[in-house]
């Protein structure tokens, strides 16, 4: 599992619309890049699949190729009306999926 | 060489010479650059075959980009973004990536905003596109030239 990161505001008003920042860390390397030592080209591994759910609604998701940066930062907005819970899923293309968990408070 | 000469290069010669000697520079880098072609072609397929219009998003890079490995992008599409007026997706394609699609955010009216920040990897000084698909079914374009020193897709 790669280390995630998300910030999320603890609360809001009922009708607001959030901004959401997540960073993963991930190499996302991108086939092009060669090893030095052997001068063989290292294979592509990205994460493919950002998803991001509130309440269990997908209201956000990306798709990424290898022109996104190691480390992918990747922030987008939400529009609450109720309190709940967000589920952000990052998919890599071997199938393994990272998730994080972030709760808002709207009153 | 005269002025004359310098009028009778046609369009056609010059994109030729220029993308030879682009594959000069690629083949020295070992790098597979794709052309703005490719980049038209990826964007014909996308939306069908239509061409998308000027206008309703926005694309934020900076002008000058000192490391091409990680530069950041912020992409708005002016909707209110409701249950009936609302952006589905917003598409960021490069010109000059060995690959022109960096990535696709699709949005939905829970979304609040069609807004979105990613950073990402250039080869090289380039055209970086936005395209917007509406729900409407009209698509929107805006496109920005980022200037790399150091190009971000390795070697």
């Amino acid at each position: 599992m790669a280390k995630a990161r998300v910030k999320v505001p603890k609360t809001a008003k009922a009708g607001d619309v959030i901004t959401i920042k997540t960073l993963i860390k991930h190499k996302m390397e991108s086939g092009n890049r060669k090893d030095k030592k052997t001068g063989k080209k290292i294979p592509k591994h990205i994460i493919d699949k950002f998803t991001a759910k509130f309440n269990g609604e997908e209201f956000f998701s990306s798709d990424w190729d290898t022109g996104v940066s190691a480390n992918p930062y990747c922030s987008f907005t939400c529009r609450v009306d109720k309190s709940g819970e967000f589920e952000f899923a990052w998919h890599d293309e071997k199938g393994e999926v990272t998730t994080k968990k972030a709760s808002i408070t709207v009153g | 060489m005269n002025e004359m000469k310098l009028k009778a290069v046609d369009r056609r010669t010059f994109i030729i010479g220029a993308g030879a000697s682009a594959a000069a520079l690629a083949g020295l880098s070992s790098l597979a650059q794709a052309t703005p072609q490719e980049a038209a072609d990826f964007l014909a397929k996308l939306t069908g075959g239509k061409t998308p219009a000027p206008g309703k998003v926005k694309l934020e890079m900076p002008e000058i980009a000192e490391n091409g490995a990680t530069v950041p992008v912020k992409v708005t599409a002016e909707t209110p973004q409701n249950e009936g007026d609302n952006c589905k997706s917003i598409a960021i394609i490069a010109t000059k990536n060995p690959r022109p699609r960096m990535c696709v955010f699709h949005f939905t009216p829970r979304s609040g905003k069609a807004t979105a920040a990613i950073r990402v990897r250039l080869a090289t000084t380039q055209e970086v596109w936005a395209v917007a698909e509406m729900s409407d079914g009209s698509w929107h374009i805006a496109k920005t030239t980022v200037k790399v020193t150091i190009g971000g897709c390795g070697g």
